[in-house]
């Protein structure tokens, strides 16, 4: 444990050009379409039309006689395996469903589902050779919303699927994967000792990260089996481990190099191109690029779980919430794995109740495979939670802040999942919001103000850095994680900080996995905390090894060298009387000293700190049309110590401006065929600059002793609260209670006509 | 098919490519020319990442044909720094740490850059709604338009305004 709490720093908390900018601003900057090998193919994916369809033939006879056609592969193609979940609950993997998900094989199971793929000279040919492809499909029932879908009636997915987590098992299959419960406490005796009791049902719709890049990949599979995949990813190692198995290849025989990658926020961490077109460039004997247009990312790669939702919470009548309970069903997509579990276990984490209960249902419909989307689950359960709290407090007649102070989840506060709460920060957000000048500032006609708070777990695990040590003393740093928004520019931070140099001296690159030791993904809020772990470390490493070379150069005991200020220096005037050796002049000498001076180190990061966040919003309701104007918003939120506090920022004001969007505008709309009506930017409606106002984020340091300088992940529990936020401030504005998302004009209008609660 | 021949001016040079009819300029750009840092997003005109600056108009590239350059001045993101200085927009962008991922800050540098081309005093209203056609997912715009009224103020100072 290090004592961050009143560590001042030298470069740690400064705001330097990101050493991947220049490239980014001039249009250099190589993303995932960007890359062409010499003879590559041109791949196209043909997707299923239905919603849901069984895959009766596929006939590529015609399609394959096309001059221009190297290879054609349907789903028959991959080898299949054994249906099991591996990995714990929260994350596990079934690789009877990704081979699936990547190619169907039996059934089709939502539009947009690849069936079958292609690779030929030019797209041109390539467009044509679809057309010949004669699929035979079955049309069958299909299921979209999630409580459809739970019905005992609702077409089945999946004809032998028993729900899991009941005991006993269910005798009938059904669309519902899992059954999840948490709880802590009696429900029902603290429920029975509540003076105030709020329960309420939500809905939320289904929304893609929105990533502005597509996916897109080449892929080259030698003879022999050797193999170079570049894609835009947000994790490569992950996507070599998923292309071995995918292919029956060993992973040793996979290299994958990552691209700029042109936004994620989870949504690329599965992989859906790279397995395909491997195996195309394996059957063709030549490179072989993909690319996705937007329809095909909207269709189908990973929007989150829409849900269906039931919270209850009952308080004493001041204001002390003794009971909370909660059903949570989250639409998994066509295979079972929603982040309803996050959902579960976020609920209620920011709050100290003795008794509580989160139910949660992992359902299938047809739809694409749910993905990660920043914090994910969290967001949704707090919708509903953080809307009761706002009901609670009108209620109460309490200020919002008040009553979550003063029901503050804090160190030692038992958690629903178990463990105690071992770091705070949740308090010292509602106190910067509390002491925000804008927040008791009286509000206009149509005017309303909201609150709400959210919590994400933050991640740490596996992660690996390289540093070299130049002979002109520069240093070079290279991690295996994926550099989405800046964090090349803390990893140089961090190495300059722990060095003692100047941050022009520290290079950061991200290396592919031939390169640098494994990492797992960039996601999770862990990059800065695991892999900036692994930087401090292979710096620490590197710095003994330069301690070992002045000693040498000196001819004293190691021992008798410290490191102070990019330099070695006698550790006493007893060590002899040596002027301090800078770390040009070690580096300069390195070859006559033993050789190159570099270090790796990796890491398997515990000790990751939660996040909280809370935020406050102002907006107005035009009551003739519905829409609404955000014209305030304030997000307070604890990122430990801010490594580069305007990448730190940048964080919040992007996690808010994606809430706003859930919130207001965005949703999977889908016909009665069970096809998606706004597969593209126009009409699915992602915030755009004339939307907004400037977001303020303040940033709430209280360090994490568990990382070198204090990090905690920043990246993801800002969007957590502005969909509980703008409800309450449109409750607050115009008397009533929207429950479901997207508050869009047509049910504001329709609110408005309703009379108020 | 046969296929077109165009001659335009690209950045300031002049410039002739073959093409044909139903290639976009964007695909002429990515794929003919090797300019990749007009970036597809959507294809629709929807997301402004493939934004280029033609005879001084902003246009998704995306939306129109590689034909239509025929005898016009095009801009693109690769030349809008002059040798190795960079657009104030440019180095605004990175002193504000306006871009988290990159992928749009090709289109909104060069829309930004035609703004500044029409006034170098725009209010951050008249910034939000001139940049409304191009979508960032990451940054929530904030710094984006602190970027571009600082880029504008560094050009009022340049020119002695």
């Amino acid at each position: 444990m290090n004592d961050v709490s009143t560590t001042r720093y030298k470069w740690v908390g400064t705001r330097p050009i990101r050493p991947d900018g220049v490239p980014k601003v001039t249009g250099r900057a190589m993303y995932g379409a960007d890359l062409t090998m010499p003879g590559a193919l041109y791949g196209k994916v043909i997707r299923s039309p239905h919603a849901h369809a069984r895959i009766r033939s596929i006939d590529t006879a015609k399609a394959a006689a096309l001059p221009g056609v190297k290879a054609i592969i349907t789903g028959a193609d991959f080898p299949d395996h054994k249906f099991e979940y591996i990995g714990p609950e929260r994350v596990a993997v079934n690789f009877w469903h990704v081979t699936r998900n990547v190619m169907a094989r039996e059934k089709a199971l939502y539009e947009g589902h690849p069936v079958a793929a292609i690779a030929a000279t030019s797209k041109e040919v390539a467009e044509e050779a679809a057309e010949l492809l004669a699929i035979d499909y079955e049309v069958l029932p299909h299921v979209i919303d999630v409580d459809e879908a739970m019905k005992e009636d609702a077409p089945l997915l999946f004809e032998d699927m028993i729900t899991r987590g009941i005991d006993p098992a269910p005798k009938k299959p059904s669309n519902i994967s899992k059954r999840l419960e948490f709880a802590i406490g009696d429900v029902d005796k603290g429920f029975a000792e509540a003076d105030v009791i709020v329960e309420k049902e939500f809905k939320t719709a289904a929304v893609h990260q929105g990533y502005i890049e597509p996916h897109a990949c080449i892929a080259r599979v030698d003879p022999g089996g050797q193999s170079e995949v570049w894609t835009t990813t947000q994790g490569h190692f992950v996507v070599r481990a998923m292309v071995a198995k995918l292919l029956g290849m060993s992973i040793g025989d996979v290299r994958v190099t990552p691209s700029e990658i042109g936004g994620g926020f989870g949504g690329k961490i599965p992989v859906y191109l790279e397995p395909i077109a491997a195996l195309l460039s394996k059957k063709s004997g030549r490179p072989c690029k993909l690319t996705m247009g937007r329809d095909e990312v909207f269709k189908a790669t990973g929007p989150t779980s829409g849900s269906s939702m039931w919270v209850k919470i009952g308080a004493t009548k001041d204001g002390r919430i003794i009971a909370a309970d909660g059903i949570f069903k989250f639409q998994a997509g066509a295979f079972p794995g929603s982040p309803v579990m996050n959902a579960c276990l976020c609920a209620f984490a920011p709050y100290d109740i003795e008794n509580a209960r989160s139910v949660g249902y992992d359902v299938v419909s047809n739809r694409p495979k749910s993905a990660a989307y920043r914090a994910p689950g969290s967001p949704i359960s707090a919708f509903a939670v953080e809307s009761v709290m706002g009901i609670l407090a009108k209620k109460l007649g309490m200020d919002p802040v008040a009553l979550r102070l003063k029901n503050a989840a804090k160190i030692g506060t038992t958690m629903i999942y178990g463990p105690k709460l071992a770091h705070g920060g949740y308090i010292e957000t509602l106190e910067a919001v509390k002491n925000h000048p804008e927040y008791q500032k009286p509000l206009g006609p149509n005017q309303g103000r909201g609150v709400a708070s959210g919590y994400w777990f933050n991640g740490g695990g596996e992660s690996s850095a390289n540093i070299q040590i130049n002979a002109d003393g520069t240093i070079l740093v290279a991690t295996g994680s994926v550099d989405v928004g800046g964090s090349r520019a803390s990893m140089a931070l961090m190495a300059a900080e722990t060095f003692g140099v100047d941050y022009d001296q520290v290079r950061a690159t991200v290396a592919d996995t031939g390169s640098v030791g494994y990492t797992h993904v960039t996601g999770g809020s862990r990059v800065t905390f695991a892999t900036g772990t692994a930087v401090v470390n292979a710096a620490k490493k590197a710095i003994d090894e330069l301690r070992a070379r002045a000693a040498m150069i000196w001819d004293v005991p190691v021992d008798g060298v410290v490191w102070e200020q990019g330099c070695a220096r006698p550790a006493s005037s007893n060590v002899g009387d040596f002027k301090p050796m800078p770390l040009k002049d070690i580096a300069a000498k390195a070859g006559v000293t033993g050789g190159p001076i570099s270090t790796a180190a990796s890491v398997n990061a515990g000790g990751q700190a939660p996040g909280f966040s809370t935020q406050f919003c102002d907006v107005e309701v035009d009551p003739e049309t519905g829409k609404v104007k955000i014209l305030r918003f304030v997000a307070a939120q604890d990122v430990g110590t801010a490594i580069h506090p305007s990448y730190v920022e940048g964080q919040i004001q992007g996690g808010v401006t994606q809430g706003i969007g859930w919130a207001l505008n965005e949703e999977y709309i889908y016909d009665k065929q069970g096809r998606l009506d706004n597969a593209g930017f126009l009409d699915y409606r992602c915030p755009v600059a004339s939307d907004l106002p400037m977001i303020e984020p303040l940033l709430v340091e209280v360090p994490n002793p568990a990382h070198p300088y204090g990090v905690k992940g920043v990246g993801e529990v800002n969007i957590c609260p502005p969909m509980a936020a703008i409800a309450n401030a449109i409750d607050n504005a115009i008397g009533r209670r929207l429950t479901e998302l997207p508050m869009s004009p047509p049910k504001i209008l329709a609110a408005l006509d309703e009379a108020a609660d | 098919m046969s296929k077109h021949h165009v001659t335009t001016t690209i950045n300031g040079e002049p410039m002739e490519y073959l093409c044909e009819a139903q290639q976009t300029m964007l695909d002429v750009l990515r794929d003919e020319l090797g300019l990749t840092g007009s970036k597809e997003g959507c294809s629709s005109g929807d997301c402004g990442a493939c934004t280029i600056i033609v005879d001084g108009n902003i246009t998704c590239s995306c939306l129109m044909l590689g034909v239509e350059a025929e005898g016009r001045k095009i801009e693109t993101i690769e030349g809008i720094a002059q040798g190795d200085r960079l657009h104030p927009v440019q180095q605004k962008f990175l002193e504000h740490a306006a871009l988290q991922c990159g992928f749009c800050t090709p289109g909104f540098i060069v829309a930004a850059k035609a703004l500044l081309d029409t006034t170098l005093n725009p209010t951050e209203e008249e910034a939000r709604y001139w940049l409304a056609g191009n979508l960032c997912r990451c940054t929530g715009y904030d710094k984006i338009i602190r970027a571009v009224l600082d880029a504008a103020a560094v050009m009022r100072a340049e020119a002695g305004r």
